[in-house]
């Protein structure tokens, strides 16, 4: 099925969004949609999928005309959606969450679920997916889990399948396998439109690429275009993807983790006896997929999760400080910068003045006695705001109103403002914009230049290499290996799927 | 600088938060709910409904009649609350007014300690039973205990104060220790407390009076305890509005200005964050609930100590619950809330004279149950009247987000 966007504008208020977007799609083409976090891929894909309605502009689906009130109507034309973030019901199984919303009934609107389980098998061979429809969504991998959305769009006989954002999730093998299945669906005859911002990625698999900056399109290429020329048009400038770095000037152990074992939420061992320690002026790289304790451990580093067991301990600057509580880690010499902005980086109903003294706020530069110094913290905001280049109206401007990358800027500036002997920095680029995760790569940089202790965790594999001066890959709670940042990709890629050597 | 935010910066913070709160919807909710009880103003009116029978021979009858005792109703409701233009001397044409002010008195400092614990992203449903543990500590102070003037009406209010927080930090307690939900918590406490309030009142050796004879009233206050009046003995004000007013200060300096007012709202806000930086959040949750009771206290001094009268177990005079209408009208602001109060009071003090005309003064019940519905419901006057959404996210948006939208607060 040929579709095609002509002129798409959708604005938000005095926000446009998308303007003037044209993006033809051939039949059995794998069609990337490039482009940094807030360029409008996403509002583009939801007027495509019914989700708003575009201001001015049209769909056509082979050449007709479409109006689509909402994805019921999109999905009743052919076009399926893989969201970000799953849209599973974990206790259902395969067969049930594939069956969810178009229920196959049988003569007394009994749901037929073994006409369900069939549906899901066909595909699965069709296609070499190897999922069970018995089993329950929660137990199966991310990739897995994937491949269920998948089948789910399929299994409406979609013709047009979008994937937002689909290897944020999964491990280099598992987007190696998801690549093979794009390849294998465009074959068949269904049209793809990737969307991502990993460059490596669209040149791997894409046919065509279209590249999206600040709601327009920028530009078309063919996928041996090079990465740099991609980047480049991405954020409308050269930009360096490796930071200038200095050889590392080591000093003493900052932070020491010996045998730390943590439970997650669900009472699971989410960190397993894992050791090692931090140098000042160096960063260490914790590595890995998400989901294989590195949350836990960075909680449980700050004090916001309780230990588990005798064994575990964690020293700062030689002290203990296992079982103290996030305040005296804090004020103890910690920065942290949480991988969830959004819920515990900062509140977005305060202003960034504010949020830049969040954790300040009990005896420090921003207080006078029981009350705030009002005019301490705005020479302050306004200071951090300069030197930080938080792009806001004013420090009194409150964060919800600001980009991604300008809301990371505020949680950075405030703890790289305190006086700190370690950094704990979780997903500090995620969802920012090109020029801002070069800025605060950079501040990363200096702040192990000056000689404080850098624990930095990280999904990105670009970021560890750039970063790091060690990598340390996690896997199921345990430190796999310890490398150096030399290391190829496709060693880092084996150990973060669990491979030792 | 731009011209906006300069005057962005100097305007005091005082009228940022009334504007912030959406005052246009207050307002227009206030009129929607006297639309409200003027219309069961109508239709309960005996003339209106017989005139009904012939209104297509005669509509001007119906109409005539609906205006009648409308205005009828409003202008006794005014007569009671402000200003008596009918009355012989000016004394006592301004004597509602000062009515208003007594009876408001109350819900402002009750109003501010429900308004505290929405900012955290409480809900203080246990206004009442912390009235009456204030009122408790409040009275027996005031009634066994013998102390010069002045000192003895200090500690008097100091006690119920420090009553009705030790309930409410007990609730607090509780949650944080149990996880169980403060809404359950403060209900429960609500009879515990009025129960015990009862029961003391039985026994003169406890807080009953002499001559009570077995019905549960308490002694009236120590003259040396009461409230002094505050415009001498031709009205009954008293300094139980000063210790309001002064509430109204306080809590606005403290959520406002102090560093604890600033944590309260993080944790109000995002108890995640708070976490993160490092804010045990089940002990603000504690010194929340304490707080907010302590206001409430301010009001049970006010029962106690304003009347010569002993207080009998209905003192508490719904005024716990009142206070949530009035902080949710006045958006959780100390100058909102100050208004609401005032407002409410003014139904209070109204009441009467409406009933004089032969206005059922339960119309002032669905007035006051209608705004708070439309408050509320802020989609319903945006739909209603084409108002743009709001710009700023408020802290009583947040909460009712936390509680309506994702299934139910944690």
């Amino acid at each position: 099925m040929k579709l095609e966007l002509s002129g798409i504008t959708k604005r938000f208020g005095a926000v446009t969004a998308n303007e003037a977007i044209d993006l033809v799609i051939e039949p059995g083409e794998i069609h990337a949609l490039l482009g940094e976090n807030g360029a409008g891929k996403s509002t583009l894909m939801n007027v495509l999928y019914g989700l708003y309605s575009a201001d001015e502009g049209h769909i056509e689906l082979d050449g007709v005309r479409q109006n689509f009130s909402g994805p019921g109507d999109a999905m009743a034309a052919g076009i399926g959606m893989v969201h970000q973030h799953f849209m599973l019901i974990p206790v259902f199984t395969v067969a049930e969450n594939v069956a969810l919303g178009h229920e196959p009934t049988n003569a007394i609107g009994v749901i037929d679920l073994a006409q369900a389980k069939k549906q899901v098998l066909e595909i699965s061979e069709r296609f070499g997916f190897n999922i069970d429809p018995d089993a329950l969504v929660e137990d199966l991998p991310v990739g897995a889990q994937q491949r269920v959305e998948i089948i789910k769009a399929l299994s409406r006989e979609a013709k047009v399948l979008v994937l937002d954002e689909p290897t944020a999730v999964l491990t280099p093998q598992e987007t190696d396998e998801l690549m093979d299945i794009m390849r294998q669906l465009a074959k068949s005859g269904t049209s793809i439109v990737f969307i991502t911002h990993k460059l490596r990625e669209v040149k791997a698999v894409a046919d065509r690429i279209t590249v999206i900056r600040l709601g327009k399109v920028v530009g078309s290429a063919k996928p041996d275009a090079s990465e740099s020329e991609l980047a480049s048009m991405m954020v409308g400038r050269e930009v360096m993807l490796t930071v200038d770095k200095k050889p590392a000037t080591l000093g003493d152990v900052v932070l020491g983790v010996e045998h730390v074992t943590v439970l997650d939420d669900r009472s699971q061992k989410a960190v397993n006896d894992v050791s090692f320690e931090v140098r000042g002026g160096e960063i260490l790289a914790l590595a890995g997929v998400q989901g294989n304790g590195q949350t836990e451990l960075a909680e449980f580093l700050l004090g916001l999760r309780k230990p588990f067991g005798s064994k575990t301990k964690s020293t700062l600057n030689g002290k203990e400080i296992t079982n103290k509580s996030v305040r005296e880690v804090l004020e103890s010499g910690v920065g942290f910068i949480p991988e969830d902005r959004q819920s515990d980086g900062l509140v977005s109903e305060f202003t960034v003045a504010e949020n830049l003294m969040l954790n300040s706020s009990y005896k420090s530069r921003f207080t006078k006695g029981l009350t705030i110094n009002f005019a301490a913290r705005k020479k302050i905001a306004n200071e951090l705001v300069q030197e930080f280049d938080v792009r806001t109206p004013s420090s009194e401007t409150v964060a919800h109103k600001l980009s991604g990358g300008n809301q990371q800027k505020v949680v950075v500036a405030r703890e790289l403002s305190r006086e700190v002997s370690l950094l704990i920095a979780s997903q500090p680029t995620r969802g920012v914009d090109v020029g801002s995760i070069e800025f605060i790569h950079e501040r990363i940089l200096a702040e192990r230049d000056a000689g404080k202790a850098v624990v930095l965790i990280s999904s990105e594999l670009d970021e560890v290499l750039a970063l790091a001066d060690r990598i340390a890959v996690m896997y199921r709670g345990k430190i796999v290996g310890i490398v150096e940042p030399s290391t190829s990709r496709e060693d880092l890629g084996k150990l973060m799927a669990g491979v030792t050597a | 600088m731009s011209e906006i935010s300069k005057t962005d910066n100097t305007m005091p913070q005082v009228f940022r938060e009334i504007f912030s709160g959406g005052l246009v919807r207050t307002v227009i909710s206030i009129l929607l709910g006297f639309l409200v009880g003027a219309i069961f103003m109508v239709v309960s009116n005996k003339e209106f409904i017989e005139s009904l029978g012939y209104i297509f021979a005669r509509p001007g009858d119906a109409l005539g009649a609906a205006f009648a005792v409308v205005s009828d109703g409003y202008g006794a409701l005014f007569r009671g609350a402000i200003y008596n233009a009918d009355a012989e001397t000016f004394e006592k044409a301004i004597r509602p007014l000062t009515e208003t002010l007594r009876l408001g008195a109350p819900l402002i400092a009750a109003g501010l300690g429900i308004g505290l614990t929405f900012r955290v992203g409480l809900f203080n449903i246990g206004g009442t039973g912390q009235l009456v543990f204030g009122m408790i500590f409040a009275t027996f102070v005031a009634t066994r205990l013998e102390l010069p003037f002045v000192l003895h009406t200090i500690l008097a209010l100091i006690a119920g104060i420090a009553g009705a927080a030790l309930l409410g930090a007990l609730v607090g307690f509780l949650k944080a220790r149990t996880g169980a939900h403060e809404v359950i918590l403060t209900i429960m406490m609500n009879y515990v407390a009025v129960f015990l309030f009862t029961f003391l009142m039985r026994d003169p050796a406890l807080l009953q009076e002499e001559r009570a004879s077995g019905n549960p009233k308490a002694e009236a206050a120590a003259e040396t305890a009461m409230f002094p009046k505050l415009l001498g003995d031709s009205y009954s004000l008293h300094w139980g509005l000063i210790a309001a007013l002064l509430s109204v200060v306080v809590f606005w300096w403290l959520m406002e200005r102090s560093t604890i007012g600033y944590r309260l709202r993080m944790v109000g806000f995002n108890p995640d964050a708070a976490r993160a930086a490092g804010i045990n959040v089940e002990k603000t949750y504690i010194l929340a609930m304490a707080l907010s009771a302590g206001f409430v206290g301010v009001a049970a001094a006010n029962q106690s100590l304003g009347t010569a009268v002993g207080v009998v177990p209905s003192s508490h005079a719904n005024i716990g619950f009142d206070a949530i209408t009035v902080a949710l009208l006045g958006g959780s602001s100390a100058p909102g809330i100050l208004l609401a109060g005032l407002l409410f009071g003014a139904f209070s003090a109204g009441a009467p004279s409406m009933q004089v005309v032969g206005v059922s003064p339960e119309v002032l019940g669905i007035v006051q149950g209608a705004i708070v519905l439309f408050i509320a419901a802020p989609p319903l006057i945006r739909a209603l009247f084409r108002l743009p959404k709001p710009q700023t996210t408020h802290a009583l948006e947040a909460f009712r987000k936390r509680i309506f939208v994702r299934g139910g607060s944690k």
